[in-house]
C-alpha cells in the first residue's frame, strides 16, 4: 500500500530494466537465482560449465512481465558469486516493482 | 564501492567483476562449499552492511573456527585467521583488545561456535567483548559429513543419530541473549536483505553483538530430513518464518512443524569490556597520583 | 603511567620475578586462568598492568587463554600465559596453532605433580616431554628452564626475545619450587635488558607473502590492521597462507617450521658447565635440581673425584652436541631428576653406547638433596 492508499499493483510507475551478467566457472547450478526470481526471469539452460554445471539463463518475455527489474535477489542469494545485475541507465514503463513473489527478501 | 581492487593479484576487468570480488580473494573462487550453501549469501550481506556502515577495508579482521563456514576466513580480502576448533572467539578477544580500533568479527558456524566453543562464547557475551560474532547455523556438522550438531532440532536424521535426534537444541538467541548479549538477531541466508540491514546495525554497535543466520544445508541436512533441494529448505526458511522483532527470546526455539522466530530480539546499552578496561585503568592511575 | 623496569635489588618469588620479567620483556598481553602453583603470576600481572597500560584478561579456560595469547600477538603485542601442567594439557591444541601459524608468544609452565591432577601444590619435573611433543604433528618447540628466582627474571626475558626471533610460542619451564621460592633478583637499568623484536615486512602489502621466510628460515610478520590483509590458518598452508592440503606443501612447510629452530641450535641452546675440564663422571641436570647438583659436585670433588655437572639451561631443543661432546670424556653421566626419565632418554641417546648413564629420579613432591646425589655420585665413582 502506498501513502494514497492504492496498491502499487494497481498503478504504472517507472521501472529499472536489469542486465544479469553470470561468470560461468563459478556456477554450481543450486538453482536459487532461478528460483528466487519474482520475475522468472531466468531458467536452467543447456549450457554448461567445465565441472558440468548447467548455468542460468535469461528468458524474457515482455508480455508475460517476466523481465529483469534489476532487484538484485539472484545476486545477493547465489552462494557462488556466480551472478550479478547492473540496473540498465534507460526506464522502463512497468508495473509496480511487487511481482507474485513479492517480498522484503 | 570505493575500496581497491583485490591485493597481490591481477585485477579483474570491470565488466567481468561481481561486486563481491571487491572483497574477496578472486584467485581462490569458486569456493569449496556445496550449492545452494548459506554461508556464500551471508559473507555478501555482511560485506554489504560493512560498505553501507563505510568500514574501511584494512581494519575489518575475519576470525573463523573449524568447519564449513570456517574456511571464510581465507576467502575474503582482509585479515583473515582461520583459527582452531571453537577458539575464534577467545582468538578475535586478544586481537581487539590489543587494537580496539579494528573491526573484529567471528563469523563460524554452529557446531565451532555452540558445542566445543560455547564456553567461550557464554562468557565473551557475559564479559561483553566488542566482537560481531555471526553463526550460520546448518543444524548439522557439515564438513565432517552431516553428524548430530547441538543446534539439530529434535528427531532430525544425521549420520550419527540414525533413528532421531533425541537431544534438545540450544535456543542461541535466549543463550546470548541470557549470557548478555548487547545486541541478538536471527535472520537466515534467504533473508538477505534484512540480514544485511541487522549486520549493519550490529555493526554501528558496541559490546558483544550476536547474528545467528539460519543457513541451508542441503547435502548434509537436508539429503537425510526430507529436504535434498536446495529450493526445499529455502521453502522451509521462507513459508515458516515469522519476523517478530523485539521477541521474547525464550520463546524463538526452533521446533519443526512450529514457525521459525526471525527478527533483532534484544537491543541494549552497557559499556563494553573495552569500555570498563579504561575505567579501570583511570581509577588505578588516580589512586596513584593521590598516594604521590 | 607506572614504572616498567623495576630496576634495583629484590626479595621476590619466582612466580612475581617472571611477571616482572615479562613486563620488562614488553609484555603486554597476559591471558590465563588460575591454576596452582602458578596462580601468583596472573595476580601479580593483573595488579601491575592496570598501571601501566597493558591488557590482563582472566579467561574461562586455558584453551581460551591460550588462543587469546595468540590474537593478540598478531595484533602486534607481546603477549603471555602461565599454567601448570594440567593448564598446559589444555593449551596443547593453540600451543600447536601457534607453531603453525608461527606466532611469537610465552607460556610459562609451574610445573606440579602429575599425572592428572596430581599434586597440586609440590614440585615437578613431569612435563619436561609434553612441553616438546604434548600438540600433535612433527614440529619443533623451544623451552627454557630457571632454578631460582633471578634466573625466572632473565629466563622470561629471554623466552620473549626467542619467541620474537623465532616467531615460535616459548615455554618456560619452571617447577613449583622456583615458583614458589623467594630470593634475590637484581633487575638491571631499562637500557642494559636487551630486547629482540619479531622482524616486519618491508615490502608493500601487494607484494607480501606472510608465509615467505627469509633466508634465516624466518617470515617477516604484519601485524592485523596494518592492509597486509594477513591470511593464515591451521591447515597446511602455502607461502601466501592460503590452505593447500598436499603432500608437497606439507612436506616444504613442516621441514621449515622445524629447521628454523634446528638449524639455529648454536644460537639458542645454553648450557653451564662445571668442573668438566677434567671430568670423567658428568651430573646432568636442569632447573632447581641443579642446585643440589652444584653442592653435590663439590663435595665429591673435595673426596678428589672426577665429577663435573652440565646444567640445561634450554631444554629443547636438547642441548644434543653439548652431551656427544663430552660423551668422549666422560664414563658415565648421572641425570637426576624429578620425574620417571625424560631428559635421560635424550642423554642417554646422543650418549650413545659410548658412555654409561644412570638415572636418579623422584616422582615429584620435594627436590632431591645434595647429599642423595653425592651418594649417588661416590657409589658409581667405585665402578
Amino acid at each position: 500500500m502506498n501513502a494514497s492508499g492504492k496498491t502499487l499493483l494497481t498503478q504504472r510507475v517507472k521501472v529499472s530494466r536489469g542486465e544479469i551478467h553470470i561468470i560461468e566457472e563459478r556456477c554450481k547450478q543450486c538453482r536459487l537465482c532461478i528460483e528466487l526470481c519474482p520475475r522468472e526471469v531466468l531458467q536452467e539452460s543447456e549450457k554448461v560449465n567445465e565441472k558440468g554445471y548447467h548455468l542460468p539463463e535469461v528468458v524474457e518475455e515482455p508480455e508475460k512481465e517476466k523481465i529483469c527489474v534489476s532487484c538484485g535477489i539472484c545476486e545477493v542469494a547465489c552462494p557462488e558469486y556466480a551472478i550479478w545485475v547492473r540496473e540498465k541507465k534507460e526506464m522502463h514503463q512497468g508495473r509496480g516493482i511487487y511481482g507474485k513473489n513479492s517480498s522484503n527478501r | 564501492m570505493s575500496h581497491k581492487m583485490t591485493r597481490g593479484k591481477k585485477p579483474l576487468l570491470p565488466q567481468e567483476l561481481h561486486p563481491m570480488d571487491q572483497w574477496l580473494r578472486s584467485e581462490r573462487m569458486p569456493h569449496i562449499w556445496c550449492a545452494g550453501c548459506g554461508i556464500g549469501p551471508t559473507l555478501y550481506a555482511w560485506v554489504r552492511a560493512l560498505d553501507t556502515v563505510g568500514i574501511d577495508k584494512d581494519k575489518v579482521v575475519y576470525v573463523s573456527g573449524i568447519g564449513c563456514c570456517g574456511r571464510g576466513s581465507g576467502y575474503l580480502d582482509v585479515d583473515g585467521f582461520h583459527t582452531t576448533h571453537g577458539r575464534a572467539i577467545p582468538f578475535a578477544t586478544g586481537i581487539k583488545l590489543v587494537k580496539p580500533d579494528l573491526c573484529v568479527n567471528v563469523i563460524s558456524g554452529d557446531g565451532d561456535i555452540f558445542s566445543i566453543g560455547g564456553n567461550h562464547f557464554i562468557h565473551a557475551c557475559r564479559r561483553n567483548v566488542d566482537l560481531l560474532v555471526i553463526c550460520t547455523n546448518n543444524f548439522i556438522y557439515g564438513m565432517t559429513g552431516g553428524q548430530l550438531a547441538a543446534t539439530t532440532p529434535i528427531g532430525d536424521y544425521s549420520t550419527t543419530t540414525p533413528y532421531g535426534n533425541i537431544e534438545p537444541p540450544f535456543n542461541t538467541p535466549y543463550l546470548a541473549d541470557a549470557s548478555g548479549a548487547v545486541y541478538v538477531a536471527r535472520w537466515t541466508s534467504i533473508h538477505v536483505r534484512l540480514l544485511e540491514k541487522s549486520i549493519a546495525e550490529a555493526l554501528r554497535m558496541k559490546g558483544f553483538r550476536y547474528i545467528e543466520v539460519l543457513s541451508p544445508c542441503p547435502v548434509n541436512y537436508g539429503r537425510r530430513n526430507r529436504l535434498r533441494e536446495v529450493d526445499d529448505i529455502a521453502k522451509w526458511f521462507w513459508q515458516s518464518s515469522v519476523i517478530r522483532h523485539g521477541a521474547d527470546t525464550r520463546e524463538v526455539q526452533i521446533e519443526k512443524g512450529k514457525p521459525i522466530i526471525l527478527g533483532n530480539f534484544v537491543k541494549r546499552e552497557k559499556l563494553s569490556y573495552y569500555g570498563e578496561l579504561k575505567k579501570l585503568e583511570e581509577k588505578v592511575k588516580r589512586a596513584a597520583e593521590a598516594k604521590k | 603511567m607506572g614504572k616498567t623496569v623495576l630496576t634495583g635489588k629484590h626479595f621476590w618469588y619466582g612466580n612475581i620475578a617472571i611477571a616482572e620479567g615479562a613486563i620488562a620483556a614488553g609484555c603486554r598481553f597476559f591471558g590465563g586462568y588460575p591454576i596452582t602453583p602458578a596462580s601468583e603470576i596472573a595476580e601479580h600481572i593483573s595488579k601491575r598492568f592496570p598501571e601501566i597500560g597493558g591488557i590482563f584478561v582472566q579467561f574461562e579456560d586455558e584453551l581460551a587463554s591460550m588462543a587469546a595469547i595468540l590474537g593478540a600477538s598478531w595484533a602486534g603485542a607481546k603477549s603471555m600465559t602461565a599454567t601448570s601442567g594440567p593448564g598446559l594439557s589444555l593449551m596443547m591444541e593453540n600451543l600447536g596453532l601457534g607453531v603453525m601459524m608461527e606466532v611469537p608468544t610465552v607460556v610459562v609452565n609451574i610445573q606440579r605433580g602429575g599425572p592428572s591432577t596430581g599434586l597440586p601444590t609440590l614440585t615437578a619435573q613431569g612435563d619436561v616431554m609434553q612441553a616438546k611433543w604434548g600438540s600433535h604433528g612433527p614440529y619443533e618447540i623451544i623451552a627454557l628452564s630457571p632454578d631460582s628466582p633471578q634466573e625466572a627474571f632473565d629466563l622470561t626475558i629471554r623466552c620473549f626475545n626467542l619467541a620474537e626471533k623465532y616467531r615460535v610460542p616459548v615455554i618456560l619451564l619452571a617447577s613449583e619450587t622456583v615458583g614458589h621460592s623467594a630470593g634475590k633478583v637484581i633487575v638491571p637499568p631499562e637500557n642494559e635488558i636487551e630486547l629482540i623484536d619479531r622482524k616486519k615486512p618491508t615490502v608493500p602489502p601487494e607484494e607480501y607473502l606472510p608465509y615467505k621466510p627469509d633466508e634465516d628460515l624466518i617470515p617477516p610478520m604484519a601485524y592485523a590492521g596494518e592492509g597486509y590483509a594477513i591470511c593464515t590458518t591451521g591447515l597446511t598452508h602455502n607461502e601466501k597462507g592460503y590452505p593447500d592440503v598436499s603432500a608437497e606443501t606439507q612436506e616444504k612447510l613442516v621441514r621449515r617450521l622445524n629447521d628454523k629452530i634446528r638449524k639455529h641450535m648454536e644460537e639458542i641452546v645454553d648450557v653451564e658447565e662445571e668442573n668438566m675440564e677434567d671430568a670423567k663422571i658428568a651430573v646432568v641436570s636442569y632447573g632447581q635440581v641443579s642446585r643440589p647438583v652444584k653442592r653435590a659436585v663439590k663435595m665429591a670433588r673435595e673426596d678428589g673425584i672426577k665429577v663435573g655437572s652440565i646444567k640445561l639451561i634450554t631444554i629443547w631443543p636438547f642441548a644434543e652436541n653439548v652431551i656427544r661432546k663430552w660423551a668422549k670424556q666422560v664414563e658415565l653421566f648421572i641425570v637426576p631428576e624429578l620425574n620417571y626419565g625424560q631428559i635421560y632418554l635424550e642423554v642417554k641417546r646422543e650418549v650413545a653406547g659410548n658412555s654409561e648413564t644412570v638415572l636418579v629420579p623422584r616422582m615429584g613432591g620435594k627436590l632431591i638433596t645434595p647429599q642423595e646425589i653425592y651418594r649417588e655420585i661416590k657409589k658409581v665413582s667405585k665402578k
